[in-house]
């Protein structure tokens, strides 16, 4: 698990400038086993605050604490043993070209004196995880950016870390990449019990994969907790950034009705009263309704386009009263 | 050229001259600039363990190696030639010179190739948990390799050309011969010769370093 306790770090100002506070005061707990995704526009620290967790960047204040140690309180030798243990991997793979995909694989077990035979036994089985058997003895060149980040995950697992970071792991790669490597981290997760760490500008990425996640806005946690909590919550801002609100067209006639979609509260309900009681005629004029961390949530916009609206606003404030997310659009 | 078999042995022993004085003090250079350079790169105030006054020192030392005439410098470094070699005269003498200017030319190229590899990999190697010295010995040289053969080459083509001035003070070699059998005896045609022979030495040690920084280059 990963905990950071009023993180604060600051970057002196460059040739005399104002210093720059990359994080204000972060509060961040990530239990064990737990995907957790930060999310925030760039400049928003993201990279800084996955830096911290293995202190790859040392806090200004605050602590840092990773399977109950707190690395920050650690002399230089200690943290380096800790940082073994948790694994790492980056936007652009960082594999060293000067050596095949195995001998990457095998990188951190050679630091830490495994022996040969050891860690052949051992890189054969991860690239075997990662479905990169047969390109064991490939040059990082000669591997596509999603094989690339494959083998940086295998290398990142090698020395069985409990915590995985990824730094916009899938930032450099295509779509169908992206999803290969998300299937992947997923998969690890559940099958080696890690507790995952992703940092991400695209949005996409933590609804395909995380369980919880934070969103970050000038250094500060704005707002964060269970993905299909924060979903169910109105006044959201990561949710509003997770299923954007559709923009009414006002150029087209008709009345308007705003619907978040949940689990608890699907949109069946509000037009079984619209159609079905009031007898309107009734269309979508927007959004999306997604799958995401297991249950349904979206947000729509609907029109009705004929039909008699005086028994509209009464119905409404009963589907409110029964738990459904519906609000009449001002004209 | 009638009297070619009275010069003949003479050019050959100034070639073999040549390549020990140059062969000997690029083996020396290597094994002392490659560490200099080492330590210009991560002593850097960017680098794996900063230290700007001992960089600072380093860079200066390096600066004054590289900006003095090479000419100044064989005649500056006698004393210590002669405290080490005993004299300061012949073959064996003039490796010392060749050196210590050779060490700071190769170094600055280190540092510069060390410089290349992107940081990145560097961090990559330390969040694996890896101590300074294995990322240097992991991850900086063998990342950098064939760029330091390159620089390697370059310093080694650079020593034939001080090897011939280290001629002049009586180090022998085919700088030495050029001067006193072409130069001295107004034989242009051995003037000549001794160039074509330094120019196909230079062609050969280029091509070979060449060839095998692309080889590396290519893996």
């Amino acid at each position: 698990m990963i905990e950071l306790h009023h993180v604060r770090k600051v970057f002196p100002g460059r040739r005399g400038g104002p210093d720059v506070v990359a994080l204000d005061g972060v509060d961040l707990a990530v239990p064990a086993g737990d995907f957790a995704g930060v999310v925030g526009p760039s400049g928003s620290g993201k990279s800084t605050l996955i830096r911290l967790v293995n202190l790859l960047e040392r806090p200004t204040s605050g602590s840092v604490a990773v399977d109950g140690r707190v690395l920050t309180d650690l002399p230089a030798d200690q943290v380096r043993q800790a940082r073994s243990s948790i694994g790492m991997v980056f936007q652009h793979f960082e594999l060293m070209d000067s050596r095949t995909a195995a001998e990457n694989v095998e990188h951190p077990l050679e630091l830490a004196g495994v022996g040969r035979a050891e860690r052949r036994r051992r890189s054969a089985e991860l690239l075997d995880l990662v479905g990169l058997a047969e390109r064991a003895g490939a040059r990082p060149r000669q591997l596509s950016g999603g094989q690339k980040q494959r083998v940086a995950i295998a290398r990142a697992l090698a020395a069985r870390p409990q915590v995985l970071l990824c730094d916009e792991a899938t930032s450099a790669l295509d779509q169908a990449s992206t999803t290969g490597v998300l299937q992947l981290l997923r998969r690890v997760r559940d099958e080696l019990g890690l507790t995952v760490l992703l940092i991400t500008h695209e949005m996409a990425v933590v609804k395909a994969v995380c369980d919880s996640a934070v969103l970050l806005e000038a250094g500060r946690v704005v707002d964060g907790g269970r993905l299909d909590d924060v979903l169910t919550r109105d006044d959201s801002p990561l949710a509003a950034a997770l299923l954007p609100a559709p923009v009414a067209d006002d150029r087209v006639a008709g009345t308007l009705l705003r619907v978040t979609v949940t689990e608890a509260a699907p949109e069946a309900d509000v037009l079984r009263v619209l159609v079905g009681q009031l007898g309107l005629a009734v269309e979508v004029a927007g959004g999306s309704v997604e799958t995401v961390a297991g249950g349904r949530h979206g947000r729509l916009l609907l029109r009705i386009t004929d039909g008699d609206l005086s028994g509209l606003d009464t119905a409404l404030t009963q589907l409110r009263a029964e738990g459904s997310k519906v609000e009449r659009v001002a004209a | 050229m009638s009297d070619w078999s009275r010069i003949a042995p003479q050019l050959a022993d100034a070639t073999g001259e040549t390549l020990y004085m140059v062969a000997v003090s690029a083996v020396l250079t290597v094994l002392l600039g490659i560490p200099l350079g080492v330590l210009l790169t991560v002593t850097a105030p960017d680098g794996l363990a900063p230290r700007p006054w001992t960089n600072r020192v380093l860079g200066l030392v390096v600066n004054l190696g590289r900006s003095l005439p090479f000419i100044i410098l064989l005649v500056l470094v006698a004393p210590v030639t002669r405290g080490l070699v005993g004299t300061t005269i012949g073959s064996t003498a003039a490796i010392v010179p060749l050196t210590i200017g050779a060490v700071p030319f190769l170094a600055r190229l280190v540092e510069t190739s060390l410089r290349e590899v992107s940081h990145g990999k560097v961090e990559a190697a330390l969040a694996m948990g890896a101590r300074r010295r294995q990322v240097v010995r992991t991850v900086l040289l063998p990342e950098a390799l064939p760029s330091l053969v390159a620089g390697v080459t370059v310093t080694v083509v650079a020593l034939i050309s001080y090897s011939a001035m280290a001629g002049a003070i009586g180090g022998g070699g085919l700088g030495d011969f050029a001067i006193r059998f072409g130069y001295q005896q107004f034989r242009t045609d051995i003037t000549l010769l001794t160039v074509v022979l330094l120019l196909v030495v230079v062609q050969a040690l280029q091509f070979g370093g060449d060839t095998w920084a692309r080889r590396l280059a290519r893996r």
